[in-house]
């Protein structure tokens, strides 16, 4: 596989040669020994596991709690490229809230036949117990983690689409401080677009989607807790948006508004970004026995007197089942054709889907329709006969539980691999913010790479590492942003 | 009829409690075969009451409530006045399409068993004469059960027992109405019948037919629900149309005490 993927920066033995505004990125990696590269690796992971940024692996008792490896090489969009790329993804951010808003509202899409009433009626991610209720200013998806893969130079697709909680975004923040630590060379030779002013961008998201008539209104994270895999981050975001940290007992209800406790008594709060999952945020409408929940929480909502960020019910748009018909949602809400693309994909569900996946279980790559991180996932060219056989008979038991997809030569980046640079296989999640005044897209994300040879799961559970991602500037804009951006990053951590 | 209903629900608690919220699905609504005259909802103690309404379409009324509290009493009177429908809902209002109900619960697992019963039930004949076979089949299997039901039985193991309570007999008419296809759900609400011995907060079923829409079917009687039955909430299952859903912040144990009293007014 390796052989024939697009290398972005070194371009391609026999195909697209290597982009001439990446020439410069190029000579660093020639000019700078593999020694001094790993050394600077090093400090990065060093100032990582510092900082506590690590992740639990799941079925993984040994290392319960580990840092995700960073890689120094750093990969880069172009201008356009990234101009192009966050059309795509506005328009499909904003299908996404449309669709949220119907599905859970006069379901226009299932009346006019668009897409089949029953995969959305019976499917889990479907949560009758909010229909109805709409979010305050009609926004449900305020921050969306859109995983995009690249296959040429103007070919990128959707892989999928994170509605709910997406994570990854400190990881974005983090990578840059320490690029900007550790490479200024770097920053000195290309115009970077600063990622720094994410945490403002989105209190600002936060404060734009507080209920009607609140003046200056209480913003909080909700955490499940310290036990949780993706803590850091919410402590990280809480703390770089200066605003509070809290745990389900910090929250009560009442008279269907949400109040914080806190020393001094008793803070109405307004919005709320929370990272625990719909079963977990209110024991009266959805598991009764979390203890992680607020009760009352969704009263409140439901009377418009608290934002939830995202808002409860988002599963339905970022289910696996639902993402081959997302060309199809586009469409309908947006009136024209996805500009991002989807990967072509095989409903296991429909039975001549089914039967040419089975016949090809060696070339595709097999999902669960509710799987995430890697888990339950098949990847066929380098899977086991066991693994194959295994995948078969939960197809042939389960199909509407499975989608298939082409094993699709993934683009590579130089990474500094054991005997030194070599290719390896990358993807990409933008984070795109939407509050009440229209989407945005950061210019930056996180890029994830499969760290062994040939790989193509680039999740943390799975061996995946991470890049810092630049988005180069227009030549235009004023060169003070990007130090500007370097000053302040550097300024706020190590 | 007209129907006077008094529904009194008592929690005892072994040891204070600092802060009580519940969710009080008690509250019936309008339809074309139910015209609530009166209705109010009293309790005990301070506590501050606010109507809406969930994703099923049921009113509901949250209670918040500040201890230190040994226990709460929520008291219902009201009067309702029902007329004959041969157990079709008309003008109930329905905020989710029917396929919605024909999902599965915990509680409402399928079961091979129960479905291969009702397979057999269905056989050649119609959905709604189906539908019927099986509200006087589960009738006709298990002896009546006036105990207070087990919250954590499920459909499948009510299944083997010999006796089921009005809960257990909808929830098993629910997974065999799913099972042939029709969307099922789990009706609470009153009766008001003269032979019942310990009157208690009643549950049913309903199962929606193509053409007719939705039917009352109540397997306790083998009947469809008549002007003696008033709608009070629907959910999936009995736990989602629960007269109460409650959390409380406080140690101990509770007692409940439920009274109902249904009669012509």
């Amino acid at each position: 596989m390796g052989q024939d993927a697009f290398d972005e920066i070194m371009g391609t033995t026999g195909g697209p040669p290597p982009r001439a505004e990446l020439a410069a990125l190029g000579r660093w990696l020639s000019v700078t020994s593999d020694t001094e590269l790993r050394r600077r690796q090093q400090s990065a992971e060093a100032a990582f596991r510092q900082l506590g940024i690590t992740f639990a692996v799941y079925g993984d008792s040994d290392a319960s709690e580990r840092i995700i490896p960073f890689d120094i090489v750093p990969r880069v969009f172009l201008h356009d490229e990234w101009a192009r790329l966050s059309e795509g993804l506005v328009q499909r951010v904003e299908a996404i809230n449309a669709f949220l808003d119907d599905i859970y509202g006069e379901r226009r899409i299932l009346s006019e036949g668009v897409l089949p009433a029953d995969l959305i009626l019976s499917n889990p991610q479907f949560r009758p117990e909010i229909a109805g209720i709409r979010p305050p200013h009609g926004v449900w998806a305020h921050i969306c983690g859109i995983d995009l893969v690249r296959t040429g130079p103007d070919d990128f697709f959707v892989l999928e689409d994170n509605a709910r909680t997406p994570s990854g975004v400190s990881y974005m923040l983090e990578n840059r401080e320490a690029m900007l630590r550790l490479c200024p060379e770097l920053f000195r030779e290309f115009r970077v677009a600063a990622v720094d002013s994410y945490p403002d961008r989105l209190l600002e998201v936060m404060k734009s989607v507080a209920p009607h008539g609140v003046g200056a209104p209480t913003c909080v994270v909700l955490t499940p807790g310290h036990y949780n895999s993706a803590y850091y981050e919410h402590s990280f975001l809480a703390d770089s948006m200066g605003i509070e940290l809290v745990e389900a007992v910090d929250l009560v209800v009442d008279d269907d508004i949400v109040w914080m406790r806190t020393i001094a008594g008793r803070v109405k709060v307004d919005v709320i970004y929370r990272r625990v999952d719909d079963d977990f945020l209110d024991p009266l409408v959805f598991r009764p026995d979390s203890m992680l929940g607020v009760p009352g929480l969704i009263a409140a909502y439901a009377a418009g007197n608290v934002a939830i960020i995202n808002a409860p019910g988002n599963g339905i748009a970022d289910d696996k089942a639902i993402y081959s018909y997302m060309p199809d949602i586009v469409r309908f809400y947006s009136g024209g054709e996805a500009k991002l693309p989807n990967v072509e994909t095989w409903r296991c569900r429909e039975p001549e889907a089914l039967k040419y996946v089975l016949d090809h279980l060696d070339e595709v790559v097999v999902k669960l329709v509710d799987g995430s991180g890697g888990y339950g996932m098949l990847v066929g060219p380098t899977a086991s006969k066991a693994e194959i056989a295994a995948f078969r008979a939960a197809l042939v038991a389960e199909p509407h539980r499975y989608i298939a997809q082409p094993t699709l030569a993934l683009s590579t980046v130089p990474t500094m691999a054991e005997r030194g640079l070599a290719p390896r296989h990358v993807d990409f999640r933008p984070f795109v913010l939407t509050g009440s005044k229209g989407v945005q897209v950061v210019p930056g994300g996180l890029t994830r790479v499969a760290l062994r040879e040939g790989s193509l799961v680039v999740n943390s559970s799975q061996g995946g590492g991470t890049k810092d991602s630049f988005v180069l500037m227009d030549d235009a804009a004023p060169m003070t942003q990007t130090i500007g951006g370097m000053t302040q990053s550097m300024g706020g951590g190590a | 009829m007209r129907l006077s209903i008094h529904h009194r629900t008592a929690y005892r608690f072994t040891a204070p409690q600092a802060r009580l919220v519940q969710m009080l699905r008690l509250t019936p609504q309008n339809s074309h075969d139910q015209t609530v005259a009166r209705w109010r909802i009293d309790v005990d103690c301070d506590a501050l009451l606010r109507e809406g309404r969930d994703g099923w379409g049921n009113a509901v009324t949250m209670l918040y409530a500040e201890g230190p509290l040994d226990g709460i009493e929520i008291a219902i009177t009201g009067e309702v006045l029902t007329s004959h429908s041969d157990g079709v809902l008309h003008g109930v209002h329905e905020t989710l399409p029917p396929p919605v109900f024909l999902r599965a619960t915990p509680a409402t697992a399928p079961d091979p068993a129960i479905a291969a019963w009702a397979a057999e039930m269905a056989s050649g004949v119609p959905m709604l004469t189906a539908l019927h076979r099986i509200n006087a089949g589960v009738h006709a299997r298990f002896a009546p059960d006036a105990g207070r039901p087990d919250p954590e039985l499920t459909a499948g193991k009510a299944w083997l027992r010999e006796s089921a309570t009005a809960r257990d007999a909808a929830q098993i008419f629910a997974v065999a109405a799913r099972s042939i296809g029709a969307p099922a759900r789990y009706v609470s609400g009153y009766r008001c019948l003269a032979r019942e011995a310990r009157a208690t907060p009643h549950g049913w079923a309903e199962a929606h037919v193509d053409g007719l829409g939705w039917v009352g079917f109540d397997p306790d009687t083998g009947l469809s629900p008549e002007e003696e039955h008033v709608r009070v909430a629907v959910a999936l299952d009995a736990v989602g149309a629960a007269p109460v859903a409650g959390s409380r912040l406080g140690e101990g144990d509770e007692r409940l005490d439920v009274e109902v009293r249904v009669s012509e007014a």
